[in-house]
């Protein structure tokens, strides 16, 4: 298998399936590890690099048993590919623009993907579809086994698994929930809401992480605190949250059905049509509307669209996998028009799958 | 009266004084709950960055002088010198945990009001772990043996390096 066979598939966390996943997007979980025989990145020159990159391929080869994987050197990729695989959420974006050796070793359903030489030697991550921390845990941590048995990671006996910087020493870990709330978004109680969240010490982020914007009304719940807290403990603190933040989804998506429910309905519709017809239409708009969609989806008020496929549009409509599914580059006027080709076949077809 | 940001009716008519003099807004109701809620709402303070803390904490502490000392300070493993960790706010080796403990822990307590890791813990660490750190230093002194041609403190070096990873692979083959 390789990268290209990905364009062809869907990733398993966006199979739009699992507990709550009407508002649930997907469940995370990602490690941050170094090896104690080297310097972190900053201080790494390329032969260390490489030779990071050599140890952890070979640990990285027996995760047969979690699953099979394949190995990409990003140094290689074309921009394109970079760019698509940050948006299949594989690699962060510091991955893709990064300089010098570093790699990625990619699950072929998708459910995990190991960073090597990130901003730190080692960044792991396990996705799953709807709300299912407790699982991905388990995966991550068999991971993080595995490797373990053959490599030394930079461990300290009171501060934890050391990382390059400060604010994720410990437990080396990010326990992050994909919300969609458009509802709360529409009220305008979303504001209220990251308020309360920020000060129980929870970070808020846009779909592609820090510094994205929240395109399509997807928040991602994440915790701040990485030390003196187990790995349980910071689990629990962020699924203790997100049915707090369901609820108020729910109760704001009822408070517009009932108090507008016709209003909502347009809205809805309107979104769907245009998406259906246009012959030009951006990316920021696309995800505008599938947002409403997708709530009108959950609402019953539209009906022959799937919710696993207009999760699929949201992340199939963006800038590299248009490329990707055209098989040639295309500039961003080029993409529009190839984006609004690609809406129309898989919203007018009736089952939202017909070409 | 159409709104000024679409095509429906202006319901709202808002006058702000501004620093450039007055502006006139016409908008819908949309658009003026989309003002509204812009102006209206304060920016959520955001969660403490490790740049805030350091800043404030160097601030609070340490006089020009001091800081002149410690900003030279640099860990013998890696080199990195503390000024250069403070301007890029990623440490450059494991050991600069130890070597600017000083420093770092309150920088710890304050990001994460805690001091002490209480989850999962590798089968092999604390030594093991150290003494595959002392791997970073001896391979720099190596490389400064060479670009000095002290060849014959390269090779020794080299054994010692030898000597360490072969001890780890030993312990590590199951």
């Amino acid at each position: 298998m390789n990268l290209n066979d990905l364009t062809q598939q869907c990733g398993e966390w966006l199979r739009g399936s699992g507990p709550e996943s009407d508002i649930v997007i997907s469940s995370r979980i990602r490690l941050a590890r170094n090896l104690a025989a080297f310097p972190f990145i900053r201080k790494c020159n390329d032969q260390d690099r490489l030779a990071i990159e050599d140890s952890l391929r070979a640990s990285t080869e027996k995760l047969a048993e979690v699953g099979e994987s394949f190995y990409i050197d990003v140094t290689e990729l074309e921009k394109v590919d970079r760019q698509f695989l940050v948006e299949r959420q594989l690699i962060s974006r510091e991955h893709a623009e990064s300089e010098g050796p570093r790699a990625v070793t990619v699950d072929s359903r998708e459910a995990f993907s190991i960073m090597v030489n990130e901003e730190d030697h080692l960044r792991m991550q396990v996705m799953k579809s709807g709300l299912d921390l407790g699982s991905a845990w388990e995966q991550i941590s068999r991971i993080d086994d595995v490797i373990e048995s053959s490599v030394t990671y930079a461990f300290h006996d009171k501060l934890g698994y050391l990382t390059a910087c400060p604010t994720n020493v410990g437990t080396g870990m990010r326990v992050s929930v994909m919300l969609h709330l458009p509802a709360l978004v529409l009220t305008r109680q979303i504001e209220k809401v990251f308020r309360s969240l920020q000060k129980i010490s929870l970070a808020v982020r846009g779909l592609y992480g820090e510094g994205s914007q929240a395109m399509g009304d997807f928040y991602q719940i994440s915790n701040q605190i990485t030390l003196g807290r187990s790995e349980g403990d910071l689990i629990k603190q962020v699924s203790d949250v997100v049915p707090v933040l369901i609820d108020y989804e729910r109760r704001a998506r009822d408070f517009l059905v009932k108090e507008s429910r016709s209003d909502l309905h347009d809205r809805v519709s309107r979104a769907f049509g245009i998406l259906c017809t246009a012959q030009t239409i951006s990316s920021e708009e696309t995800m505008h509307l599938l947002s409403s969609v997708r709530m009108g989806i959950n609402l019953g008020l539209i009906a022959d669209v799937s919710i696993p496929t207009v999760n699929k549009l949201f992340i199939h409509t963006q800038p590299a996998h248009l490329q990707k599914l055209k098989g040639s580059e295309l500039d961003s006027v080029d993409r529009n028009i190839e984006r609004a080709l690609y809406l129309k076949r898989h919203l007018s077809g009736g089952n939202g799958e017909a070409n | 009266m159409k709104c000024q940001k679409c095509e429906k009716p202006a319901t709202f008519h808002i006058t702000e004084i501004t620093d450039e003099g007055v502006v006139e807004l016409h908008l819908c109701e949309d658009h003026a709950r989309d003002y509204l809620a812009m102006t209206d709402q304060p920016e959520p303070t955001p969660a403490p960055t490790l740049a805030g803390v350091l800043a404030e904490q160097i601030k609070a502490s340490q006089s020009a002088a001091e800081l002149k000392r410690l900003d030279q300070r640099s860990c013998p493993v890696c080199g990195i010198t503390f000024f250069e960790f403070r301007s890029k706010g990623r440490l450059g080796c494991p050991h600069d945990y130890t070597c600017f403990q000083a420093e770092l822990a309150p920088l710890i307590v304050n990001i994460h009001g805690a001091n002490e890791h209480t989850g999962k813990r590798p089968k092999q660490g604390g030594v093991a772990a150290d003494q595959q750190t002392t791997l970073i230093r001896l391979r720099r002194e190596m490389k400064d043996a060479v670009g000095k041609e002290d060849y014959e403190k390269a090779s020794r070096l080299r054994d010692e390096i030898r000597e360490i990873e072969q001890a780890a692979s030993g312990t590590q083959s199951p």
